[in-house]
């Protein structure tokens, strides 16, 4: 099967428009009637909702941004009633505050749906074997990806992440013919895979579905060398609702958005002007059938644009490019969300000021790894070895609490981090992605 | 009794060390013992000098992380259990030595050594009970 909801992933543009202007009239009605925090950003702007009856609107209503989330932690946003919601995830915040995200059953039978239409598009069928190797938990990959795989009919194995050895003997064992992970836990998995002397041939893996991190059109060569199969940019936010937001279909030439269920908008991050067809900008999204947690043109971050053009493969849904960057200072390791003013928190706990520090991101052996180096105040030396491996221990312990994800931390010599006009740079990132 | 003793913190990279004692050398500060605890990743340079508080001065000035500790100097008899008698007095004691390390040798009969204890005073005084020379700060500057 091609498509897995052609009435809409084929749909007529003026037919579109009229979909998505109804259910975003419907949208902001219900925002604005039962979440106080956009009615006053509304009122605010002296908008009504009478005066929202087009997609051309759009741009008359506020924008919503990631801190609002952290604002009204944490569950200042949701336009339901709480006995409604039968989902909670959250993702990692930068001052150790959780975006948190809610449900309701339609939003569930909804994000089924969008992660139907990509795994469909990745190829998968009643037929197939998927191997959600995302984690599950609070994290939206894993589950996301499920729900989806449920809806195809496909044989779903849940595996989440790490434990590679094993990952790869069910593959091998089960007939996994689609794999669902980071793209550079896909790469790792291949050298694994080599290192027990399994050979590609040997799998019945035919596709993948990858995101949640930047990746290059190298790494996807690579991967589709090394495990010789289509590999699919997928991409999502749990703000937004998880995995399934857009998809690449097999011409892999943009990723199709959902925009039945997600409108988007391209930006300027400076000025917030919306900015005409085909130009690069920050994303923005607006949520047109969620229930739980509606978002108003949300404001992603990251840098992408917009082709309206019909694609090859049938499809009349808008694609957007592979995303090409963050507008802020955002780094994704791992597939974790990690902003430096959470390191930054972490250090102000380890003396009176944060000391100087640097995050230095690489990629070994196709793993993310992070480096922090910690600049030594006084208040952290001591004359003993054991009292500064000590707090190098500590810095660590917190940072992995906070982040979410293990870095090593180095300490160095005061004032040999690198300051340009007196600010310190915070991040090098040498991924070759 | 007690011996102020400079510590710095250094990285495990060429010229550090260099900087240190370039940095002591041009405010005409004397280094009369030394030592330094490495791990894989930094080091710690302990020292003791003739005039402590310019040297945790001038190196604060010079950006480096420094502290300054307090630790015991003894003199013992340059022959075979010499440092025993010293060592015997502290585990009798039950003071634990966290580290230490003996001094550039400056009389031909004693051997000085620096001692850092978890109780400073207690050690001191036993030290002295049991017969050990505890030097005072004002001799071991002028070292």
């Amino acid at each position: 099967m091609q498509y897995w909801n052609p009435t809409y992933e084929c749909m007529h543009r003026e037919e579109m428009t009229r979909v998505q202007t109804a259910r975003l009239i419907d949208t902001v009605k219900k925002v604005y009637h039962n979440v106080p925090f956009y009615r006053e950003k509304m009122q605010k702007k002296g908008i009504e909702p009478g005066d929202i009856n087009s997609v051309e609107d759009l741009k008359k209503l506020p924008f919503t941004y990631k801190q609002d989330l952290r604002d009204t932690y944490p569950y200042g946003l949701f336009a339901a009633p709480l006995s409604e919601i039968v989902r909670i995830h959250a993702s990692s915040g930068t001052t150790g505050k959780q975006t948190v995200v809610g449900y309701t059953r339609k939003d569930i039978d909804t994000w089924a749906e969008v992660a139907a239409r990509t795994l469909t598009s990745a190829g998968a069928d009643r037929n197939s074997f998927i191997q959600v190797a995302y984690g599950y938990g609070l994290f939206t990959g894993g589950l996301g990806i499920h729900y989806g795989a449920e809806r195809v009919g496909a044989s779903v194995i849940p595996i989440s992440g790490g434990n590679t050895k094993r990952q790869i003997q069910i593959m091998k064992d089960f007939g996994t013919t689609l794999l669902a992970c980071t793209p550079s836990y896909a790469l790792y998995m291949a050298e694994e895979m080599e290192e027990m002397g399994i050979k590609k041939e040997e799998l019945q893996l035919k596709s993948g579905v990858f995101g949640a991190e930047p990746w290059s059109e190298n790494m996807r060569k690579e991967i589709e060398e090394r495990l010789g199969i289509l590999a699919i940019d997928i991409y999502g936010l749990s703000e937004v609702i998880g995995p399934g937001v857009a998809t690449e279909c097999s011409c892999r030439c943009g990723l199709h958005i959902q925009e039945d269920h997600f409108i988007p908008e391209i930006i300027d991050p400076v000025t917030e002007e919306v900015l005409p067809y085909g130009s690069k900008g920050e994303l923005v999204f607006t949520t047109v059938t969620k229930e739980g947690l509606p978002l108003i043109r949300y404001r992603t971050r990251d840098i992408s644009t917009l082709n309206y053009e019909k694609c090859e493969c049938g499809r009349t849904t808008v694609r957007m490019s592979k995303v090409s960057g963050r507008s802020d200072d955002m780094l994704i390791i791992r597939g974790v969300n990690v902003f430096p003013s959470q390191v930054e928190s972490v250090l102000l706990e380890f003396g009176e000021t944060a000391p100087h520090y640097l995050m230095i991101v690489d990629r070994v052996d196709n793993l993310d790894v992070l480096e922090i180096w910690v600049e030594v105040n006084q208040d952290m030396f001591s004359d003993q070895v054991k009292r500064i491996e000590d707090v190098e221990k500590k810095i660590r312990k917190a940072i992995e609490i906070t982040l979410g994800i293990n870095a090593k931390v180095k300490l160095v010599e005061p004032k040999t981090i690198e300051r340009s006009e007196g600010k310190a740079k915070r991040v090098i990132d040498k991924r070759k992605i | 009794m007690l011996v102020k003793q400079i510590s710095v913190f250094l990285e495990n990279k060429s010229g550090r060390l260099d900087e240190v004692t370039k940095v002591l050398a041009d405010n005409n500060i004397n280094i009369s013992a030394l030592s330094i605890a490495d791990t894989t990743d930094f080091g710690i340079l302990r020292i003791i000098v003739n005039d402590p508080d310019k040297a945790e001065k001038v190196l604060k000035e010079n950006d480096f992380a420094v502290s300054s500790t307090e630790v015991i100097a003894i003199a013992v008899p340059d022959q075979p259990g010499g440092l025993e008698k010293a060592l015997k007095a502290l585990n009798e004691a039950s003071i634990g030595i966290e580290y230490m390390y003996a001094f550039v040798g400056k009389t031909e009969e004693e051997a000085l050594v620096i001692l850092r204890v978890e109780a400073l005073e207690e050690a001191a005084d036993k030290l002295v009970k049991n017969g050990v020379k505890v030097l005072s700060a004002d001799k071991v500057y002028k070292l």
